[in-house]
């Protein structure tokens, strides 16, 4: 079941980094979020899981969509739509993947065993939530609400006085 | 009177306020400038004559020292003594300056610089009389230094006349020579008495306990140090009263008015060396041979080379020398007295004979060549008759002229003299010659026809020579008459100058004369005197000159002779070519290496400065510049390179990261796995 | 191989391909999307350390992945409407053409 998860999850970022059609992209991205969210309800982290299905692609995927249809994205693009020295950054993420696989194989710092599920009870991550990490959340409050604000002055269309 | 002693530095001191005075005054204020000096000169006359009274009656020494200048712990004293050496020359310098003064009035009346003449006329009186009264070594020498610079500004005093601004030069550098030993001998003087004073209360450097420390030490030549400082002292002296090495500027100083030649060149300040001789007398004992040797030879050098001059103050100027030769010669075999009485007739009649011939050459249009003079005898009888005493004086012509009685004891004393009868034979020929070219003057200007030049006489009052005005003919007389009076102050009869001098008493003692050695120098000087008037007469009275372009006498008899005499034995013409030339030659060889030498190196090094700069502008425009500026274009142009980093495009602002990303994590973990 | 190790190699491989969509793809939207891949795989690795990792009662590895999904919606959100706001401005999305930032 795990493995599956993560093949629907890398296939989905793949598809989301390869094709041509923005809007297929896009639903990529939802497939591989939901994967995402598969693999943390495996994990036992399901609160987790079910706000990433919420937030991610509930809201940041139908966001992208909404954006990639303002920004006339929805048609095929008939240029290029990988840029001239992208073997350049292709080998940038390969090195990086490289060195963060050695780092993981040859670390000798991991746990190898599989210690019993924890329990990750909802009420107690609202407890912690409001207590040990309130400051964080309140934070977190401000900064959506700045971003909202922000966004929406951003994308506003500018007045001009006639 | 004793208090003439505590004022007798009003003396000197008001003729020098006329002459400051005098300075200051404008050229047209000749009656003012000379009613001044003769004024003052008169007041110094009448308070040298109470000086005078003061020192015969009470004899003795009074001196009055004060505090100069402080060197230190010890004090430069200067002071002022009233002795019979100084009451002497203080009556003898204000009378005849009185009179020479009364003279230049009429002699100056033409002359436009007058006032400035008097000016210098009254300092010099101020600095002679200085120096007479001076008890301090010091003062005098200050003393002597004026009386050499107002001689200096008179010789001169006609200064367009380029012979007479080389005479004065002359003057001043040939006294200088003398001067630089003088001033040598004071401060060796100095060093070894500690005092220049001359009279202290005892401690003074011509008082026993001065003079103790002089003799004792040697020096490195054998000498000891008072012969030494003696010796250094007679140079001055040398110089100053014209004896042989030096005499060269003496003769030329006839450039100068006849009053001055009168006053200055023939009583009082030539006399000035044989004064100091006599004032530091018990220094230059040891050295007194020198002084008597140097006497003599100048005395007979001077009078052959008088012999066969033509101008009218020459032959004055060095018979002059010549009778300073004698004093000299006095001074060193016979002491203080003898040589100081033939000083005093001297002043006299030589005065008179200057002033005769001043009158003279006022008389006949500024004649001066006795060739071209003549018969005057009939055109100014005054003048000649006065001549006549004063040449007979300066002759010794026997018994009744002073210079007679003056001039015996010098010759008896070197008769007596133990150490050699050298000076007496050569004072004997001086003697002789004196005679003679005094009656050959004589008969050349007074006796024959008047040769005068035509040119000479006014064109408009074409008439014959001219007797003087009494304003000149009067002091004439006057020492006439005192050149025949004076003798008989100092006969061996009644010796009383020598008596006065020497502060004992005397009486009228006619053994005086009729001791046997006495009467027979006596009987010998006046042989010697008559032959040298009969040699002159028989020369030059029997058949006088024609014409001025004939030649002499003594010319036609020994021509070779009479022209080495003639040229003053060359001797201007040695010193000229041992010294005065080699120092231009110097002069101009130190005027070639300022010129090349010097300034070339100081060109050299401008081109030096030169040079580098332009190498130093050369490197900072090539070398500096070039490479800073070519610096800057690489730095720009990398610069320019690296901005393409920066090229706004995401995507490679990202890889980047990525690849520092995985760098920084490579470096991390190698550095924790190290040991 | 446990599967810690399994997760972490999915997670490093979900990094690098976002990583590389990022990189190479022209246009923002899906270098946006790369970004999120990349968040997303963080998040991963810090689940999968929540739960085999020591002290996983303190929930530590929950909580800040709840923070860093609220983080990144709303980086999502800025970053689309710049997006936007640089479409009406430029009428591209190309980000090869969006270089007026170049020195």
């Amino acid at each position: 079941m795990t493995t599956l998860l993560g093949i629907v999850t890398l296939a989905g970022a793949v598809v989301a980094m390869a094709f041509r059609n923005l809007v297929h992209c896009a639903l990529a991205l939802a497939v591989a979020l939901a994967g995402l969210a598969g693999l943390y309800l495996q994990l036992g982290a399901q609160f987790v899981g079910f706000a990433q299905v919420l937030v991610y692609i509930g809201a940041v995927a139908i966001v992208i969509v909404f954006a990639i249809l303002l920004t006339r994205g929805g048609q095929t693009p008939r240029q290029r739509v990988f840029s001239a020295t992208w073997p350049l950054g292709a080998g940038v993420a390969l090195a990086v993947f490289s060195v963060l696989s050695w780092i993981i194989l040859s670390s000798r710092a991991l746990p190898l065993g599989t210690p019993p599920e924890p329990a990750a009870a909802t009420g107690r991550i609202g407890d912690q939530l409001m207590t040990k990490y309130l400051l964080p959340l309140e934070v977190l409050g401000l900064l959506l609400t700045a971003a909202l604000i922000g966004a929406v002055i951003i994308a506003m269309r500018e007045r001009t006085d006639e | 009177m004793r208090w003439t002693v505590e004022y007798l530095w009003l003396i000197p001191l008001l003729p020098l306020m006329a002459a400051g005075l005098s300075a200051l005054t404008k050229r047209s204020g000749r009656a003012f400038a000379a009613s001044l000096a003769i004024g003052a000169m008169g007041l110094a006359l009448v308070l040298a004559g109470m000086a005078f009274a003061q020192a015969v009656l009470h004899p003795g020494r009074c001196s009055v020292n004060f505090p100069w200048m402080q060197m230190g712990d010890s004090w430069l004293k200067l002071g002022w003594v009233l002795d019979p050496l100084s009451a002497v020359l203080l009556l003898m310098v204000s009378f005849v300056g009185l009179l020479i003064f009364i003279y230049s009035l009429g002699y100056m009346a033409h002359d436009e610089n007058f006032t400035r003449f008097f000016c210098f006329l009254s300092l010099f009186a101020a600095a002679m009389l200085g120096l007479a009264i001076a008890n301090s070594l010091l003062l005098l020498f200050i003393c002597w230094e004026l009386v050499g610079l107002t001689s200096y500004l008179l010789i001169g005093f006609w200064f367009h006349k380029p012979s007479a601004a080389a005479a004065a030069r002359k003057a001043f550098i040939t006294t200088r020579i003398g001067d630089l030993a003088f001033l040598l001998g004071i401060v060796w003087l100095y060093a070894r008495s500690g005092t220049l004073l001359f009279y202290d209360g005892g401690n003074g450097c011509l008082e026993q306990s001065g003079l103790a420390p002089l003799a004792a030490r040697a020096t490195g030549l054998g000498l000891a140090a008072s012969t030494g400082i003696g010796l250094l002292i007679f140079c001055g002296a040398i110089g100053k009263s014209g004896q042989l090495p030096l005499h060269v500027w003496l003769p030329d100083a006839m450039e100068g008015p006849t009053p001055v030649s009168a006053l200055i060149h023939a009583a009082t300040m030539v006399a000035a060396g044989v004064f100091l001789v006599a004032r530091v007398y018990p220094i230059m004992t040891p050295c007194l041979p020198v002084v008597a040797w140097v006497g003599a030879v100048t005395a007979l050098f001077a009078a052959s080379i008088a012999i066969a001059q033509t101008d009218i103050k020459r032959i004055l100027a060095y018979s002059t020398v010549s009778q300073l030769g004698f004093m000299m010669l006095g001074l060193g075999v016979g002491g203080v007295a003898v040589g100081m009485f033939h000083l005093v007739t001297h002043a006299f009649f030589k005065s008179l004979l200057f002033l005769g011939a001043g009158s003279v050459i006022h008389g006949c249009r500024s004649e001066q060549d006795i060739r071209c003079l003549g018969g005057l005898r009939r055109f100014m009888p005054i003048t000649f008759a006065t001549y006549a005493v004063g040449m007979l004086a300066l002759s010794g012509f026997p018994l009744l002229f002073s210079g007679f009685w003056s001039k015996d004891p010098i010759l008896e004393a070197a008769h007596r003299w133990n150490a050699s009868q050298g000076p007496f034979y050569l004072g004997l020929c001086a003697a002789l010659l004196t005679a003679f070219y005094m009656t050959r003057q004589v008969f050349y200007v007074f006796y024959g026809r008047w040769r005068g030049h035509p040119a000479r006489q006014d064109v408009n009052r074409p008439q014959d020579p001219h007797e003087s005005p009494p304003i000149m003919t009067v002091p004439l007389m006057l020492l006439a008459l005192l050149s025949i009076l004076l003798g008989f102050i100092g006969t061996p009869a009644w010796p009383w100058f020598q008596a006065f001098l020497e502060g004992r008493p005397v009486g009228f003692d006619i053994s005086g004369i009729t001791q046997p050695q006495m009467l027979g120098l006596l009987a010998l000087s006046s042989l010697i005197v008559l032959a040298g008037m009969a040699l002159g007469y028989w020369l030059y009275g029997r058949k006088p000159l024609a014409g001025p372009g004939e030649p002499d006498a003594l010319e036609r008899f020994q021509p070779d002779l009479f022209g080495l005499l003639r040229n003053k034995y060359f001797v201007d013409e040695i010193y000229h070519w041992a010294f005065v030339s080699s120092t231009a030659r110097w002069a101009r060889l130190c005027d070639w290496l300022d010129e090349w030498v010097c300034r070339g190196m100081v060109e050299l090094v401008g081109y030096a400065v030169v040079g580098l700069s332009w190498a130093d502008r050369f490197f900072d425009e090539y070398v500096v510049n070039l490479g800073f500026d070519r610096l800057c274009r690489r730095l720009t142009e990398g610069g320019g390179l690296l901005s393409c980093l920066q090229d706004g495009r995401l995507q490679h602002y990202l890889r980047i990261m990525g690849v520092a990303l995985a760098s920084l994590i490579l470096l991390l973990i190698w550095g924790c796995r190290l040991p | 191989m446990s599967s810690l190790h399994s997760y972490l190699i999915t997670s490093a491989l979900l990094f690098a391909i976002g990583l590389g969509g990022a990189l190479t793809r022209r246009n923002a939207i899906i270098v946006l999307i790369g970004i999120e891949l990349m968040l997303n795989a963080a998040n991963l690795n810090f689940i999968a350390f929540w739960r085999f990792g020591p002290h996983p009662e303190a929930l530590t590895g929950i909580l800040f992945v709840l923070f860093s999904i609220g983080v990144a919606a709303a980086e999502a959100a800025v970053g689309l409407a710049l997006i936007i706001a640089a479409h009406r401005h430029c009428k591209t999305t190309d980000v090869d053409e969006l270089d007026s930032m170049k020195g």
